[in-house]
């Protein structure tokens, strides 16, 4: 069998950065809630507040320490795989890379230590900054990362001399034209994961009856977040596709399976689009819909895929059903808002049990928006990797051979298995254990600086008292931990 | 308009860089590779203890110098780790097991010896893996039009076994020198036993290198006995190093073994530097055909003077935070 290095090495690249975009995705958003929170602790005095930050810090720390872990290998990932891209791009990208690296990864980690350790130990206003700063680092490290892959998919400000990009203008290559769209659809989509996941947790404590102020509290700040986001996110979404119809058409059409430019496009609700002969099947659709939200005129005319070489049209299924997954998701998102404010009146929103279960099942809805939206945009440059100047063939390290790509594809997925089982089964101990969770028990083996010191909870299952009888009410999809009996049967053999 | 050799302080940034990330790096992964022999299980919490504070900053140069290799000398960024693939894999691997396991240890009870494992097999791995970089620098690499030719396993030579053993050693070395001035009792008297076997080992991969070195490559050889007999004073130094730590370690001194190690890399470094110098892809490519656009090194490096010291400031103060000896059953207050 012939292995394809290319195409082996963007399936290890997508999944190396799909596996480490779900961290950093949920990070920025946690960090600036738990910041939110710190200032509200510094103002008003509740014990609630300081009790939620406490608590989400330490799922912050793991959610933290998973991302950096994973993240290592991005930067590698660039020069393994992609040597000629990184050769050819790295009078832009280095500079890029270099600068997330020692403004935000510096900065993260100077205050991080001050955030997870110091709230006894430095002045309150001290601890607060801290959170503030932990907070700008991941918007900073965003900011870097999101301009040097718009950048990629809109390269702007450099010129091609000799097979190596150079820089003509910083701000127009920092600030490309697809540039603002992408950051502010990225940071709204990070919020919006991180209101999801403390409002399904929230949601989660409160049909078990656990500190029922302080989750209502968390539960309400994020419903009236996601009621101002959700419906925004799709507003910036729209422009964003406005942005690529104009820079990328292609992308657009293979999201719409529209195979002739023509008007009156329909917006396809349902297709099996067949890329051999370059049409679709099955096809549902609202007349004319797909026309007026791209051109904003029913009979707009908008570019098909014909407009390009079959050979050079992105792989038009999973663009254009990654691109319907993020959509419904976003939906489900404006709906969720919308009943939490319509039952808000008389507190029924805190009671309501299948409003509750919705909302914690509704924690992985925008995780799943994030990654498809993620595939729309990477596999819709195909077969580009720097858009219309340098394709994915040309773009990878000569001398890589199929079987090559395999063995560290597989390496990867195993490696990656390994630590994501751990790291997101000692998460769901930390969130069993919850807001009660006692920080003093695990004070002899507290040791600062490591993220996960933060949480002082045992990996193996051990009852907490008071907690103990919800154990069989786990979060979604994730069964029980371990009993107690196997976890002392081993514990025999120590 | 280029009014200063931009490429030539690149150079020395990058070669800082390396030198700052071994020197650190090193001795947390020594103190992983050392994980297996130690006396006992209190042993390997005070063993974990004293590097667990420091081990994450450490790494991040390991990420800048990733970085900065790609923004100031991209060809050696694209041929270094297309030519070491399989071993950048097993690099990558290591750090990650390891860094896990830093997280886990502590966490866990009846699962205890798995990060046992996880923690030291990561750190040889990966400390293997530099050591085999190191190696696969000296030989050369194998290239067309700026790009590496070579099959994934060109890099994998009895050379470069012994340099990945060598920089094991060297490595465990560093840790056990690490361990004398960071703990105390039986721990610390175990460290001492070590640490002279371990000397020896890499005395050893050090005699061999250097007498094996001259055979692979002519550059070397004129260097060495002809042109500029000044090279000598590198290992002459290094040497000297080695003697201090010797002497030290029988004199039961607590500080000196470290620095003095410290010393031994420094100056070995310095030699194989001055041996290559200016090639960076021997044997073809000097640091100025290597380096990006002046452009590009200067937006860089703008940005750089300003942070570079702060995080100088900040990876000190975090040292001197964590200072003193680490005792066993006690956290840092």
């Amino acid at each position: 069998m012939d292995l394809d290095p290319v195409l082996l090495s963007r399936i290890q690249f997508a999944f190396v950065v799909s596996f480490h975009a779900i961290f950093p995705v949920f990070t920025i958003g946690l960090a600036s809630y738990i910041a939110v929170l710190e200032g509200l602790a510094f103002r008003t005095d509740n014990p609630a507040w300081v009790k939620l930050s406490a608590f989400w810090t330490k799922v912050f720390a793991i959610v933290f320490g998973m991302g950096v872990v994973s993240g290592i290998v991005m930067s590698f990932q660039f020069g393994t795989n992609w040597s000629n891209f990184s050769q050819a791009s790295a009078n832009f990208l280095g500079p890029m890379l270099s600068y997330e690296v020692v403004t935000a990864f510096f900065l993260e980690a100077a205050f991080l230590g001050v955030l997870l350790f110091g709230r006894d130990k430095v002045p309150k206003g001290v601890h607060l900054m801290s959170a503030i700063m932990v907070a700008t680092g991941t918007f900073i490290s965003a900011f870097w990362i999101l301009s040097a892959n718009s950048w990629m998919q809109t390269p702007a400000g450099v010129e091609l001399r000799e097979g190596m990009f150079h820089v003509t203008s910083w701000s127009e290559a920092i600030f490309n034209p697809s540039f603002p769209y992408r950051f502010a659809h990225m940071i709204v989509a990070s919020f919006l994961t991180g209101s999801f996941v403390v409002a399904g947790v929230s949601a989660w404590y409160l049909l078990l009856g656990r500190e029922v102020e302080a989750n209502r509290k968390a539960l309400s700040m994020c419903l009236w977040l996601i009621l101002v986001l959700a419906p925004a996110q799709a507003v910036i979404g729209d422009f964003h596709g406005l942005n690529t119809l104009e820079h990328q058409p292609e992308k657009v059409a293979a999201m719409e399976a529209n195979w002739e430019t023509q008007s009156n496009v329909p917006l396809l609700l349902f297709a099996i689009p067949d890329q051999e002969n370059q049409t679709n099947h099955f096809e549902i659709g609202i007349p004319s819909l797909a026309s007026l939200i791209l051109t904003h005129e029913w009979d707009g005319v908008v570019p098909g895929l014909n407009e390009v070489a079959p050979e050079n049209q992105p792989p038009v299924w999973i663009v254009f059903w990654s691109f319907r997954i993020m959509v419904a998701m976003g939906v489900l998102m404006v709906l969720a808002a919308l009943t939490g404010l319509f039952l808000r009146k008389g507190g029924r929103v805190y009671q309501t049990k299948w409003y509750l279960q919705f909302l914690r099942v509704m924690s992985i809805a925008p995780f799943l928006a994030v990654l498809t939206g993620w595939f729309v945009t990477e596999t819709g440059r195909a077969p580009w990797l720097v858009y219309g100047i340098m394709n994915q063939a040309d773009a990878v390290t000569p001398s890589l051979s199929g079987w090559m790509a395999l063995f560290t594809l597989i390496g990867y997925i195993i490696v990656y298995a390994l630590v994501f089982t751990a790291g997101v089964y000692y998460l769901f101990r930390v969130l069993q254990v919850g807001l009660e969770g006692d920080d003093s028990i695990d004070e002899e083996h507290d040791r600062p600086m490591r993220p996960f010191s933060a949480a002082h909870v045992s990996f193996e299952y051990e009852p907490y008292p008071g907690v103990e009888k919800d154990m069989n009410l786990s979060p979604a999809g994730v069964p029980p931990t371990g009993s107690s009996s196997s976890s002392s049967s081993k514990n025999g053999g120590q | 308009m280029q009014t200063f050799d931009l490429t030539l302080i690149w150079a020395v940034i990058i070669g800082f860089g390396v030198i700052m990330y071994v020197l650190m790096d090193g001795f947390d992964l020594g103190v992983g590779i050392l994980f297996p022999f130690a006396p006992n299980e209190e042993a390997r919490d005070v063993m974990m203890n004293s590097v667990a504070p420091v081990w994450d900053g450490n790494e991040t140069w390991l990420v800048l110098g990733g970085a900065g290799l790609l923004a100031a000398f991209p060809l050696v960024y694209s041929i270094f780790l297309p030519a070491m693939y399989i071993g950048v894999f097993l690099l990558l691997a290591g750090l990650i097991f390891r860094g896990v396991a830093f997280e886990f240890r502590f966490k866990a009870r009846t699962s205890r010896y798995l990060w046992n494992w996880a923690f030291a097999g990561g750190s040889m791995v990966a400390a293997f893996a530099q050591g085999a970089v190191v190696g696969a620098y000296v030989q050369g690499f194998e290239t067309e039009n700026m790009r590496y030719v070579g099959g994934a396993l060109d890099w994998l030579t009895p050379f470069t076994v012994l340099t990945g053993l060598g920089l094991m050693a060297g490595y465990a070395l560093l840790g056990s020198t690490w361990l004398i001035l960071k703990t105390e009792g039986y721990i610390q008297e175990w460290a001492y036993k070590i640490t002279r076997p371990l000397l020896l080992a890499v005395l050893v991969v050090f005699a061999l290198v250097s007498f094996w070195t001259p055979f692979i490559d002519e550059l070397v050889r004129d260097r060495w006995f002809s042109t500029i007999q000044v090279i000598w004073v590198f290992p002459a130094l290094a040497l000297f190093c080695a003697w201090q730590i010797l002497k030290s370690v029988g004199k039961r001194q607590e500080g000196v073994p470290f620095v003095a190690t410290m010393g031994l890399f420094i100056f070995s470094y310095l030699g194989l530097l001055a041996s290559r110098w200016p090639y960076v892809v021997p044997p073809n490519y000097t640091l100025y055909d290597a380096a990006s656009a002046y452009e590009s090194q200067l937006f860089l490096l703008l940005g750089l003077l300003f942070v570079i010291p702060i995080v100088l400031a900040y990876t000190a103060w975090t040292y001197w935070v964590f200072r003193g000896k680490v005792k066993a059953g006690v956290g840092y207050h």
